[in-house]
């Protein structure tokens, strides 16, 4: 076969610029462009211009214009400036195969790949032990090389279907001029490049758009007054001119007629893309290292989809030179033409609607180019703009308030899996080789050392005495995570950035991360079985900017509303709430609570018998903190010289995202303070709950014998309340609101008395309810639940509503067959009477049931809807930032503000969203 | 005492220097004024934002965070006095698609002096209500025979609406070309002008008739009126900005509507600017959450900037990204990148996903600064 002499012209190619960088960097960039979008670096001069002193970029290898200045210093990185996309062209393809493929076989008897078959190991290496052809290097070194095949007829490519039929209909079919009289041609130039300059390159797109659906309708050339026919697409790829079909190579030869000038105004710019290019005569083969083949158990080999499809190629390709060369009928090289056609379409998108997917033997369709790229699995979205990492761990989360606001508990099996690499100095030799010395299975040990060549070698047992021998200045120990180390801490799904926040670590005993319980509330995150996510720094300009940055005391204030977004939960907020509202202890047990949560300086706690709460929690306030605010009560609270003089705490000045106590303190004595404070108080909650006893009773809820008959009294009025309503109506002596209906208009009074009931029936509770039941702490501090939680047990759940109205669905004119039709009394319209410790009817417990499902659908509906807005939104918003001139500016430099937010007052910064004149003139008078 | 704090206008926010005026003590001393309004000037230059902060992608979470907390379907039911109205997310979603056809179109009419005081009000509202013939009509029959289509005309509410048959002829002749109108006292004889008119046509014709408009403003749907404060106002459903405004009585300056582009219509971008901040702040504020203006300034302005009114999807602000790699990171990257080898489309790599992509330092916040040194030989 003609095979050798094929080959030898293949070998030609040239040699190729690259860099010998992470291969697997590499081969994801690779894949992302179809062969024929080249990504192409530093550009021709014209656009280059000021970009020609630039370092360009690590080897993209089909790249040939790139100028690769070799870097002076190892540690100096090289830069990718710009990206230029275009169109391949045949000479392109040619010139940046290595190997012509003219073979479908890939493999020979011995399971060698064949010369000149779709695993030629000149297009690179997939093997261990196989050296590449073209550049010399071994797997994972070498990063792939293209091939090419030439089609026997040239053939469609689908992506430009559209494009190539515009270009048709707008041309002429004999002199392939464009059909604009010339005078015009330079006046609708004008008019892109005026657009161009007002909307961009997708505002032109668009009026070049307009410009050719203008010209469809011509039927005579201006320029050699030749007659046009109408062109028709038979969608995918086949073109007819008045029932007659044109095939590829004539229509490759009319788009070849068209002048470079005229393509412009189809939006084509000649170096990147011709017109004749979108109809195939050479096919690019893309290297073997992005459709790697996988070796099964069985030691059978199970290949790429895309080889695959390749394979289905090359196959019909050489039975169509054979059949040509043998001057077979033109019917049958039509029909393998048209097979050709399929599989080419297919190979480079496998979804198009009018084609059958090509499919494995099994059924499953292929995964071709366009497959690959797409969607959020694709290689743009899954591999590109989000990558993996190293050094991280994952494991489920446990509360530990002893640890402070800014450690993650981390348990000793991670601290031993996870490392830290720090350089050997001459200085730190002896500190770093006692790591060495531990080893790997002794905590804090190390488990590796990097030589300066960048080679790693594990420590064992056996290498560890020759590890300290060798080890030198220039070398790296990943030595064990250790106490006060940085680590990243991470909660899915990321919506914030306090999701994502640098804490000290903190080896502990057992088998979960631990956190404090305060910055659940960052996270999202509570303890009934949630996983976080914990990574390791690896560098000093990572450990450096996580430290500056992204430490929980740099996060404190939410930069959604300028207020505090840690603050006690739960526990802490009662604890406190008991301790400031009226708790006394002796001297004794006062100073054993505060050292418990780790005050030292008990200088500011009186000197006397027994003191009240307020002095111990003033014990936690710097002497020169004032401050005045509102309990949930409307109780006035006063901090004055740093005691409170008045009121208590309660969920409104301790609790997060309100109150603007925690949000002074932060103002005034900085970040460090308040956390150090903040733990320091949720401590102090907790250790009182511990010494006075906290737990809540079912007895809580029950109500004395005149409190049930006021209940009933209520529950039985709103009835006959309703009784009567119902009756007017359908006396029909109701008056209709303006604008509703006569049935509207009962349903909304008939849902105001009811509500007044449920109400009520709270107000009952309220004043019926023992004030000292821990219940009701937990519900006027703010700790857990609220008055309405204890009515809905105590006395009556109330209406349940769905869409805003009462339940009305189910059966026909009623909604439940345990009614009569037309029955609007409340308890067949989803009023439950009941409480939740007395019980509830069938009939109350299935509408109970009916809205808690609605509202079920409602989350699970919910999250993807606002996954995807927040996922336009970043995308639109990612590149808006404060310039150094204080205007907020795009990617491109358009001004979007002149100042941020109209006064440039970042919220982070602010009290709620501005500075507080208020406070300032107070503490100034 | 007010020149003193003029004099520092221009160096911190106007309206920093009003809340100090307001709080000010009567008989503040010079020294102490000046004092405070220095104390002020250090703060509001403490709380700037850094310059290379990545305020889109703040604006971008501060939205995008409480949206999971917001709630699906809510409607506004608080009673006799609303229009029910689209919130909560789907609302957040329509306004930032830019949408034009809204789920639910509202306009609030604010009115002048003698109709504010509730005079003449209810005749007022019900001028504006678009009537249709169908809600006049109390029955539409065909006569097989010859084609007609007969209306019976609801007399009382006709009178109601002070309409006359005259008139309802006259409106659908000028609506209805192809038909003949004839008037019948009770009813309205419609005939075609064509000779032979087929069945199915006449049957077609009856549905449009009932949609001929007759009154009223084109899109109101429902009026009602509404006491709030002292004061009278129009809410309806159904939004018709420009031909309310050209009404006798409506205060022009506080009549709005809830459908941004109508308002971009007759007021401009900068009007529509605003209106997307009020709308999109109502509904949060609506939830119970708490976003600061900022962010939603923010986006109102990437959707405005570009001098009209564009929707956060793929055929409007991202669509308008100089960056290849971005647009393709965001939706159907394949015709992104098809587009861009047609004209050699360069990606200078400005923004931020694409130094994602290729591992590079992205240019915001830390990313900015360049540190030069000279490397030792």
């Amino acid at each position: 076969m003609a095979k050798e002499e094929k080959t030898e012209a293949a070998e030609e190619v040239k040699e190729e610029s690259k860099e010998p960088v992470k291969a697997e960097e590499e081969a994801g960039k690779e894949e992302e462009k179809s062969p024929e979008q080249l990504l192409e670096e530093v550009k021709p001069e014209e656009a280059a211009g000021e970009e020609s002193a630039e370092e360009s970029a690590e080897g993209q290898e089909e790249k040939k214009k790139a100028e690769v200045i070799e870097p002076e210093e190892s540690h100096i990185f090289k830069q990718v400036k710009s990206i230029v996309f275009s169109m391949l062209s045949p000479k392109m393809i040619k010139d940046m195969a290595s190997a012509k493929i003219v073979t479908p076989e890939l493999y020979d008897k011995e399971g060698y790949p064949v010369d000149g078959g779709l695993m030629d190991i000149r297009l690179g290496v997939i093997d261990p032990g196989l050296r590449c052809k073209t550049c010399g290097s071994k797997l994972k070194e070498c990063i792939g090389h293209f091939g090419y095949i030439e089609l026997a007829r040239s053939v469609i490519h689908v992506k430009f279907v559209a494009i190539i039929l515009n270009l048709l209909k707008s041309t002429c079919r004999d002199c392939g001029r464009i059909l604009i009289p010339k005078n015009k041609i330079s006046k609708y130039k004008e008019t892109l490049n005026q657009v161009e300059k007002e909307k961009g390159v997708e505002g032109r797109r668009k009026k070049i758009k307009d410009i050719i659906t203008t010209l469809k309708t011509i039927n005579k050339c201006p320029y050699c007054k030749a007659r046009q026919k109408k062109i028709k697409l038979d969608k995918p790829t086949t073109f007819f001119e008045e029932e007659k079909r044109i095939s590829p190579i004539e229509i490759r030869t009319r788009l070849e007629k068209i002048t470079d000038e005229d393509t412009l105004l189809f939006g084509l710019v000649v170096p990147y893309a011709r017109p004749e290019w979108m109809v195939l005569t050479f096919l690019p083969i893309p290297p073997v290292t992005m459709r790697p083949s996988i070796t099964l158990e069985s030691g059978e080999r199970s290949e790429d989809d895309l080889t695959h499809k390749l394979g289905d190629i090359v196959r019909i390709n050489q039975r169509l030179f054979e059949n040509i060369n043998a001057g077979a009928p033109e019917i049958i090289v039509e029909d393998l033409w048209d097979l050709l056609q399929y599989h080419i379409s297919t190979f480079f998108d496998n979804a198009i609607a009018q084609l059958p997917p090509a499919r494995h033997r099994s059924g499953q369709p292929l995964k071709t180019l366009t497959e690959r790229i797409k969607s959020k699995e694709g290689r743009i979205r899954h591999n590109l703009a989000g990558k993996r990492t190293n050094f991280s761990a994952r494991t489920v989360i446990s509360p530990d308030p002893m640890i402070e606001l800014n450690e993650v508990g981390v348990p000793d099996a991670i601290a031993m899996k996870l490392t830290v690499p720090e350089k050997v100095t001459k200085w730190n030799m002896e500190y770093l080789k006692k790591f060495i010395e531990k080893g790997p299975q002794k905590y804090p040990g190390a488990n590796y050392i990097i030589r300066p060549d960048g080679k790693k070698k594990k420590i064992t047992d056996e290498t560890k005495e020759a590890s300290l021998e060798e080890i030198q200045p220039g070398y790296t120990v990943e030595r064990h995570l250790m106490d006060g180390d940085i680590a990243i801490f991470n909660r899915q799904p990321s919506l914030h950035r306090m999701s994502m926040m640098s804490h000290k670590i903190k080896v502990l005993p057992g088998r979960t991360l631990r956190l404090n319980p305060t910055v659940c509330h960052p996270y999202n995150a509570d303890f009934d079985g949630d996983e976080m996510n914990l990574h390791i720094p690896q560098t000093e300009e990572a450990r450096a900017e996580a430290d500056i940055l992204m430490e929980v005391q740099t996060q404190l204030i939410s930069l959604r509303y300028g207020l505090s977004i840690i603050g006690c939960v739960q526990d802490a907020i009662s604890g406190n709430y008991l301790l400031t509202k009226d708790m006394e202890l002796s001297r004794n047990d006062a100073l054993d609570l505060l050292a418990a949560i780790g005050v030292e300086d008990f200088s500011k706690l009186p000197r006397k018998e027994r003191v009240d709460g307020k002095e111990v929690f003033s014990v936690l306030i710097p002497e020169d903190f004032n401050f005045t605010g509102k309990t949930r009560q409307d109780d006035e609270v006063a901090i004055k010289n740093g005691k409170l003089i008045e009121g208590y705490l309660d969920r409104s000045n301790l609790g997060e995202g309100s109150g603007l106590l925690l949000r002074n303190i932060h103002q005034k004595y900085g970040k460090e303070f308040t956390i150090d404070m903040l733990g320091k108080i949720f401590r102090l909650g907790i250790e009182v709950l511990l010494r006075r006893g906290f737990s809540s009773v079912v007895s809580d809820t029950d109500l004395p014998e005149n409190a049930r008959i006021k209940l009933n009294d209520v529950l039985n009025n709103a009835k006959k309340e309703v009784e009567h309503l119902i009756s007017m109506y359908k006396d029909n002596k109701l008056e209709s609101f303006p604008g509703k209906s006569l049935k509207g208009t009962l349903e909304i009074k008939i849902l105001e008395v009811l509500n007044k009931a449920r109400n009520e029936t709270g107000k009952i509770v309220a004043d019926f309810a023992d004030k000292n039941s821990h219940t009701m702490i937990m519900a006027q501090s703010g700790a857990r639940g609220n008055l309405l939680n204890l009515a809905q047990m105590a006395a009556c759940v109330g209406q349940q509503a769905m869409r805003g109205k009462r339940i009305d669905k189910g059966f026909d004119e009623r909604t439940l067959s345990a009614f009569k039709k037309d029955d609007l009394s409340p308890e067949a319209r989803g009023f439950i009477s009941n409480g939740f410790k007395s019980g509830l009817t069938p009939t109350e417990f299935f509408f109970g049931a009916m809205t808690g499902r609605d509202s079920l659908m409602d989350t699970a509906l919910r999250t993807p809807k606002s996954g995807y807005l927040y996922r336009r939104l970043a995308n639109a918003l990612q590149d808006l930032k404060v310039e150094y001139d204080g205007t907020v500016r795009d990617a491109s430099n358009n001004i979007v503000q002149f100042a941020y937010g109209e006064d440039g007052i970042d919220v982070s910064k602010s009290e709620k969203g501005s500075i507080n004149v208020k406070r300032i003139i107070k503490s100034l008078i | 005492m007010d020149k003193t704090i003029n004099e520092y206008e221009g160096k911190i926010p106007k309206k920093l220097l009003e809340g100090i005026r307001e709080y000010l003590p009567k008989g503040t001393n010079h020294s102490k004024l000046k004092k405070i309004l220095d104390k002020a000037v250090r703060e509001y230059k403490d709380a700037k934002v850094h310059s290379g902060e990545s305020v889109g992608i703040i604006a971008a979470e501060s939205i995008g965070e409480p949206g999971t907390q917001m709630t699906l379907n809510t409607f506004h039911f608080a009673g006799v006095s609303e229009m029910n109205v689209t919130l909560g997310l789907p609302r957040i979603i329509e306004i930032l698609d830019g949408r034009k056809q809204l789920k639910t179109p509202a306009m609030e009419i604010h009115l002048k002096a003698p109709y504010s005081k509730g005079k003449n009000i209810k005749e007022f509202a019900l001028s504006i209500k678009e009537t249709k013939l169908g809600e006049i009509a109390l029955e539409f029959s065909i006569s097989l025979v010859d084609s007609e289509i007969e209306v019976k005309l609801d007399k009382e509410k006709m009178k109601t609406l002070g309409l006359t048959n005259g008139q309802v002829v006259s409106s659908i002749a000028k609506q209805l070309k192809k038909f003949n109108v004839k008037d019948n006292k009770d009813s309205i004889l419609l005939r075609s002008r064509a000779k032979e008119e087929s069945l199915n046509e006449v049957y077609k014709a009856k549905e449009s008739v009932k949609n001929i408009h007759l009154t009223g403003i084109k899109g109101i749907s429902e009026v009602l009126p509404v006491k709030r404060g002292d004061e009278y106002l129009i809410v309806t459903s159904g939004s018709n900005l420009p031909e309310v405004l050209q009404l006798q009585g409506v205060d022009v300056y506080r009549t709005t509507t809830n459908n941004i582009f109508e308002i971009e219509k007759v007021f401009g971008v900068e009007a529509a600017r605003r209106a997307i901040i009020n709308e999109v702040y109502k509904v949060i504020e609506n939830q119970g959450l708490n976003v600061d203006v900022r962010h939603i300034m923010l986006v109102a302005d990437t959707m405005c900037f570009s001098g009209s009114v564009k929707g956060i999807t793929r055929y409007g602000v991202v669509s308008e990204k100089a960056s290849v790699l971005a647009r393709a990171s965001f939706e159907t990257p394949i015709k992104h990148i098809i587009n861009a080898a047609l004209v050699g489309e360069v990606d200078d790599l400005n923004s931020v996903v694409e130094n994602v992509m290729l591992n590079q330092p992205v240019p915001v916040g830390t990313g900015i600064p360049k540190l030069v040194t000279k490397s030792e030989k």
